[in-house]
């Protein structure tokens, strides 16, 4: 497969960056797209030009680190899935594929098409958190009972990996989509009721101190969430919300 | 800052207000239709032009009016903001931002739409509100046979010194006589030229599609959202957005033909 990459090329945060045409040859459909970026960055390497940065980790859709827009969406095509979940088969041979970084102010860009996503940890360290006593005498999480479609429920909130992606899609540069999951993977847990109120008042707080957008209900988050997390955990952050504003002192 | 001030600041809050604000001009819209769809009557303006008479002069209809004007403002004023605050919000734009997205345009234009429909109500005031509130309206007269309930044609008495909205039994007749500004009039006027009959149609597809995405919207910032109650949501929704619009649209479009 022989392909033409325009990626967006950017030295640092303060630097201008500008789309660059990247010619790659000999790839192969069961690559994965991010190897498809190891081919040309080793090809680049031989030529003494910078590699193309990019974010990545596991490369198996659970650790929340590669990100990338590929052709105008998020992860690239595919319904939930990461980008180093998606394969070269989904290509033709003769395409031109465009690469660009997760954009928005929030998160700003570090070099290529890595960005800053520690405002996620900010949200995280405001709220995304329960207490537990560990010292020593831990008391075990099955022990407290949960009703099953709870769990189910929580479980399907707390696979967000925290990518960025849904940032990445909204048209108003909205986080909520992640705060909404990680609020409410505890709202519907016992474990999670002592910090019910502060847990939704101070992630909200911090997250519009961050600079994301405000939700206007578009559901792009979730159309191209990896991860699939479904709107239902927005409305449930708005009832959280509302109800830990009128029960504040 | 109190937590009100908190609340009304956050981004969850702005979506609230956006939402409660709207789902309160969404049932003006049905009253005001309601009222509108006497335009229809076949009684040379009887009933719509006491309606209008009780609708600016009931003391209690006028705080709900200018309520509904407050609310308007509120909601217009607060859809700007957020519409401005949310574009600046990525300074830098997708290269490639043409993606067929799964999701309904209507949701990513609401704020164009909402802009239209401002220009619209301004528009649609200054050429029926205002006019009949401060400009020159012609005053009509009515008689009503008691016995029967027919209403005889109208009689113009513009200039005759009437000030106010005036209903009498006249015994000796066995009649009721009413004397109401004849905004059915300016309606029928103002509709008598296409022109205005597409500009009117033309701004009800606007209320149709920020509807089709406000409604369900609306129920979804409250936190209004579970799987049992989602369809019929989405449903009525829908159905609003349809109906009420080709409702107020017909309006003009039956006038014009019917006044030829």
């Amino acid at each position: 497969m022989k392909l033409t990459l325009k990626i967006w090329r950017q030295k640092n945060k303060n630097a201008h960056g500008e789309m660059k045409t990247y010619q790659v040859d000999h790839i192969s459909d069961d690559m994965s797209f991010l190897e498809m970026i190891d081919v040309l960055n080793e090809e680049l390497v031989e030529k003494n030009d910078d590699p193309v940065a990019f974010d990545h980790d596991c490369r198996e859709g659970i650790c929340g680190m590669c990100s990338m827009v590929i052709n105008g969406q998020p992860h690239g095509p595919g319904k939930g899935i990461t980008t180093c979940q998606l394969h070269m088969r989904e290509f033709n041979d003769g395409d031109t594929i465009y690469i660009e970084p997760f954009r928005a102010d929030a998160f700003p860009i570090i070099k290529d098409l890595v960005v800053d996503r520690s405002a996620f940890d900010r949200i995280q360290q405001a709220g995304g958190f329960i207490s537990v006593n560990t010292s020593g005498n831990t008391i075990d999480a099955n022990a407290i009972p949960v009703p099953k479609e709870n769990a189910d429920t929580a479980f399907d909130s707390a696979t967000c990996i925290g990518c960025g992606a849904c940032v990445a899609a909204c048209k108003n540069s909205s986080a909520i989509l992640f705060v909404s999951a990680k609020v409410s993977q505890f709202a519907l847990l016992p474990q999670g009721e002592l910090e019910r109120k502060e847990r939704a008042l101070k992630m909200v707080e911090q997250m519009d101190k961050e600079g994301f957008g405000s939700c206007t209900n578009i559901g792009d988050c979730a159309a191209e969430c990896p991860k699939e997390i479904s709107l239902e955990n927005i409305a449930r952050l708005n009832r959280e919300y509302i109800s830990a504003t009128i029960k504040s002192k | 800052m109190s937590s009100i001030s908190i609340f009304l600041n956050s981004s969850v809050g702005k979506k609230v207000l956006m939402s409660l604000t709207g789902l309160f001009l969404m049932l003006f819209l049905v009253i005001h239709l309601l009222g509108n769809l006497q335009l229809l009557k076949h009684d040379d303006g009887y009933a719509f032009n006491t309606y209008a008479a009780f609708m600016t002069t009931n003391p209690l209809i006028k705080i709900v009016s200018w309520g509904t004007y407050f609310i308007i403002i509120i909601h217009a004023i607060r859809g700007i903001s957020l519409e401005r605050a949310n574009r600046s919000n990525r300074t830098n734009k997708y290269v490639i931002s043409n993606y067929h997205r799964s999701t309904h345009w209507t949701a990513r234009k609401m704020g164009l739409l909402g802009a239209i429909i401002l220009l619209f109500i301004v528009f649609h005031m200054s050429d029926f509100w205002w006019k009949y509130k401060f400009g020159e309206t012609p005053w009509t007269k009515y008689t009503v046979e008691l016995t029967t309930g027919n209403i005889s044609s109208p009689e113009d008495v513009t200039g005759q010194g009437i000030t106010k909205f005036t209903k009498y039994t006249d015994a000796a007749n066995a009649s009721e006589i009413v004397i109401a500004k004849d905004l059915y009039k300016k309606v029928v006027e103002t509709f008598s030229n296409i022109f205005f009959v597409l500009f009117y149609a033309v701004s009800m597809l606007a209320i149709a599609f920020h509807l089709w995405h406000g409604f369900a919207s609306s129920f979804q910032s409250l936190g209004i959202n579970h799987k049992k109650y989602n369809p019929l949501i989405k449903g009525l929704g829908k159905a609003f957005s349809i109906i009420i619009p080709i409702l107020f649209a017909l309006i003009p479009i039956i006038m014009f033909f019917t006044h030829q």
